[in-house]
């Protein structure tokens, strides 16, 4: 052997001097450091949105203190004021010159306060910026009383008397008590009127608009009621039953409502004006200033619950949001459902039967840009397609006693889901087709080499170790269709929907139906609203809720993966 | 050695150069396959000549070679796993109760069912012991729990892991040692009943002391089962086989009685190949 043309090793063991820039760049020290800070960075990223959006939309539900003051700005009548502040902020000096307010010019900066004074139907505004130096002798008053109301918003103010049928019943330091007491008997009153507004009537209204359309279908038919007596008798006979039952409920309800409009209590806001308040129209009082920290946490809690499992009100500004959480989670798992056995069968087909060649490929090429295509384009498509031209054909091949008003020819929740199935069609493909690629040819030689056929080795073995890779792949795809917004405004969306799409009514699950989504909600919420200061934390808490119901789809969906991996690991040994 | 003294008179020791003659070689008593003039393509490249041998039924024959010599791609035209690979041409024919197995009707299906196969690497199911041996009964539309029981507890004991699973049948077959498992494969292949049961290398990832185990299996089986056996071990060819071909580059050098073939082969390239001169 001859000698090596040159030496690469050093003679000594000794570690390098890594303050030399080559030596320590060679010892992968910095990429080490790179690759670490760009997790660090995703995971700052990712914790601080989350903790802004809870910062801003936990405060939400917590019932703060109500500040009683007065408001001098000079050389103008001092104005009492009540009112919860929800934000303060610095403004300069110069800026409030300009907005017309005689501030001291040798300070730079003010304190500014947003507060929440309500009564709109008194001021015409919820809201009011105001000069934090100007606000003096402030109190916090015990007796302060805070209103939710249907309508309106909040009403600050003290409470006068409790009032029945117009005559007062009660005033005084005992009229806090024996108004609470009236205010949860007229709680149960509204409940039962919904309950029965929401169920037995929504029940008979979807009876009869389904015999009206019963009746239409017969006389398009070309039947009348001389060709098919019985059938128009039998139609006539439950109609007339119907119509009875709903007399019989309109009766019951009147009741219920004269019983609840009989209350009422007399408010007095800060600046001395008063008005009377039916109960009915009151969701809930309270004296948050007379308040202990359990009695606000518990408080807190209600108006969670509430938030999560009630509808909303006033164009969305209050209340709850459980249709859009409602609408969300059905509409994801009816795409799951849609897109699940659609993308793994055309995934099976693409890796396991198509000759590899250049046509797959293009294939190949074409599902992966369909990923990339915007998914507005998606929800035009989806509109064109689905909604008029097979949504119309069914309408007029199945439905055509409701036309001219559509039945599937109009958006709904089976459109959008449809549609967003076609949005994450390439993920699910994808995801399937790796893990397909993923099986090893030994098991598959096994099976085949005990007598099965192809497709029995693909049933059998192939697709329940592939399975948890189509579990990530739907994980993928859920994870993107419920933060979708786009598509979903023209192919079923809407503000408000005044039924859920699932309910009691047979056939139980009705697709046609327009429903409502998160994502959507904080869109309107956020940016539609008439009430832009009050609906911004609601936004937050929107926000908040959409990830946790993300998250837990997803974490859902995990756990199932997790599952079937446990299953199937012969792929990792 | 234990087979050495059961030498088959039937079979002599004759050089058996196919191509020269163009007929089947090995007279046998009771032949289960009979390979004639079989040649293979992939693509343009032929990887087997022109190759006619016969399997004696209820004997262990062995596939010597060095690697590359087509021994395996050989076993793998007996239950036509070579369908799977793109390309890949057979000329010749492989009778098996008189059919040519290449013909267009033959379902390979079928064919698979009576000819079984164990692969180099144990490869069970990711499913229970029991599932495994269960696998090729299920396929055959056997449902009834009493008889899936039964068989997989006589196939079990046919391959002499019984008494090691009995009370886990449950359990993943993954979490047995590689030994078992290429025993369980046995037991999986033996269940549904075949004919013949092809072993490709089957103790080459495995240590001596599961190796004699499988050997043993092997020499028990072989009183039901017609036995081809691949092997780089030459020792184990010894060891397990009656009749032993020796094959190189995609031709059938020699064929004969295994006492024959490594104590006086005919061919000077046998003999250099057991003697270790290359390979």
């Amino acid at each position: 052997m001859s000698e090596p043309p040159v030496a690469p090793t050093r003679d000594d063991l000794s570690a390098r001097d890594l303050r030399d820039v080559r030596t320590f760049v060679r010892s992968g020290t910095p990429w080490v450091w790179v690759t670490a800070a760009a997790i660090a960075a995703s995971v700052i990223i990712v914790l601080s949105l989350l903790f802004l959006i809870a910062a801003r939309g936990m405060p939400y539900f917590w019932p703060a203190d109500v500040l009683v003051a007065e408001y001098r700005e000079p050389g103008r009548e001092p104005v009492p004021v009540m009112a919860e502040v929800v934000e303060t902020e610095s403004a300069t000096t110069a800026r409030l010159k300009s907005a017309g307010l005689k501030v001291d010019e040798g300070r730079l900066y003010y304190d500014r306060h947003l507060l929440k004074v309500g009564n709109r139907d008194l001021y015409g505004a919820d809201f009011r910026v105001l000069l934090a130096d100007w606000l003096v002798e402030r109190r916090y008053p015990e007796t302060v009383v805070v209103l939710e109301r249907m309508e309106w918003g909040n009403f600050y103010g003290e409470l006068e008397a409790l009032l029945r049928d117009g005559m007062v019943v009660n005033v005084g330091p005992g009229a806090y008590d024996a108004w609470q007491q009236r205010q949860a008997v007229a709680g149960r009153l509204h409940n039962e009127i919904r309950d029965i507004e929401k169920g037995e009537s929504g029940a008979i209204n979807y009876g009869l608009e389904r015999l009206r359309l019963k009746r239409r279908g017969l006389e398009l038919s070309e039947k009348t009621t001389a060709t098919d007596p019985e059938a128009f008798e039998e139609l006539t006979a439950r109609q007339k039953e119907l119509d009875a039952r709903y007399a019989e409920l309109q009766g019951r309800l009147g009741k219920l409502y004269e019983e609840l409009r009989r209350d009422s209590v007399r408010m007095r806001a800060v600046d001395g004006q008063t008005i009377e308040i039916p109960l009915a129209a009151i969701v809930r009082g309270f004296q948050p200033n007379a308040m202990n920290v359990f009695e606000k946490l518990g408080h807190y809690a209600e108006k969670v619950y509430e938030f999560v499992a009630d509808d909303p009100r006033e164009a969305n500004t209050e209340g709850g949001i459980f249709p859009a959480i409602f609408g969300t989670v059905l509409m994801v798992m009816l795409m799951s459902a849609i897109v699940t056995p659609f993308g793994v069968i055309a995934a099976v087909y693409l890796r396991e039967y198509a000759h590899q060649g250049l046509v797959t490929r293009i294939i190949r090429i074409a599902v992966n840009n369909l990923a990339g295509v915007p998914s507005i384009v998606f929800g035009m498509f989806g509109l064109g397609f689905f909604v008029y031209l097979v949504g119309g054909s069914l309408d007029r091949l199945l439905f055509s006693e409701a036309l001219p008003a559509p039945t599937f020819g109009t958006p709904g929740i089976l459109w959008a889901s449809l549609t967003l199935a076609l949005l994450t069609l390439p993920v699910v493909i994808v995801a399937t087709e790796e893990g397909l690629a993923r099986i090893p040819r030994s098991l598959r030689e096994a099976s085949l080499a005990l007598g099965a056929t192809k497709a029995e080795t693909l049933w059998r073995v192939v697709l329940p170790m592939a399975s948890p890779a189509m579990m990530t792949g739907l994980i993928l795809a859920v994870a993107r269709a419920a933060g979708e917004v786009a598509p979903l405004m023209l192919v079923g969306v809407v503000k408000l929907a005044p039924s859920l799409p699932l309910d009691m009514n047979v056939p139980f699950l009705h697709l046609e139906r327009k429903f409502m989504h998160l994502g959507f909600h904080i869109y309107d919420v956020g940016f539609q609203s008439p009430n832009v200061e009050a609906a911004r934390p609601l936004v937050y808490a929107t926000t908040l809720l959409l990830v946790s119901v993300i998250v837990l789809l997803n974490l859902a969906a995990i756990r199932i993966r997790n599952r079937l991996r446990e299953r199937y690991k012969a792929l990792d040994s | 050695m234990t087979v050495v003294s059961k030498a088959t008179p039937l079979i002599q020791g004759i050089d058996v150069d196919s191509r020269a003659r163009g007929r089947p070689v090995a007279p046998v008593a009771e032949r289960a396959i009979q390979v004639e003039k079989l040649s293979l393509y992939y693509g343009q490249k032929q990887a087997l000549h022109e190759i006619s041998l016969d399997i004696p039924a209820k004997k262990v024959t062995a596939f010597i070679g060095p690697s590359g010599c087509g021994k395996s791609t050989l076993l793998r035209c007996f239950n036509r796993m070579n369908d799977l690979i793109e390309g890949c041409r057979i000329e010749g024919a492989l009778r098996m109760d008189g059919r040519n197995i290449f013909d267009a009707d033959v379902d390979p299906a079928q064919l698979r069912r009576r000819v079984g196969m164990v692969f180099q690497k144990a490869n069970p199911f990711p499913k229970s012991i029991y599932e495994n041996v269960a696998y090729g009964l299920r396929l055959a539309g056997v449902n009834r729990k009493r008889l899936l029981d039964d068989t997989v507890e006589w196939a079990l004991k046919g391959a002499a892991l019984w008494d090691e699973v009995k009370d886990r049948l449950e359990d993943s077959a993954l979490g047995l040692s590689g030994g078992q498992q290429q025993r369980l494969v046995i037991a999986r292949a033996i269940a549904i009943q075949p004919k013949v049961i092809l072993l490709d290398e089957p103790c080459s990832a495995l240590d001596p002391i599961a190796t004699l185990k499988i050997e043993e299996l092997i020499n028990e089986l072989k009183e039901e089962y017609t036995i081809v056996i691949v092997t780089h071990n030459m020792q184990q060819a010894a060891r397990v086989s009656d009749y032993t071909a020796f094959m190189y580059l995609g031709d059938l050098i020699e064929y004969g009685n295994t006492d024959q073939v490594f104590t006086r082969p005919a061919k000077r390239q046998t003999e250099d190949y057991i003697t270790g001169r290359y390979g």
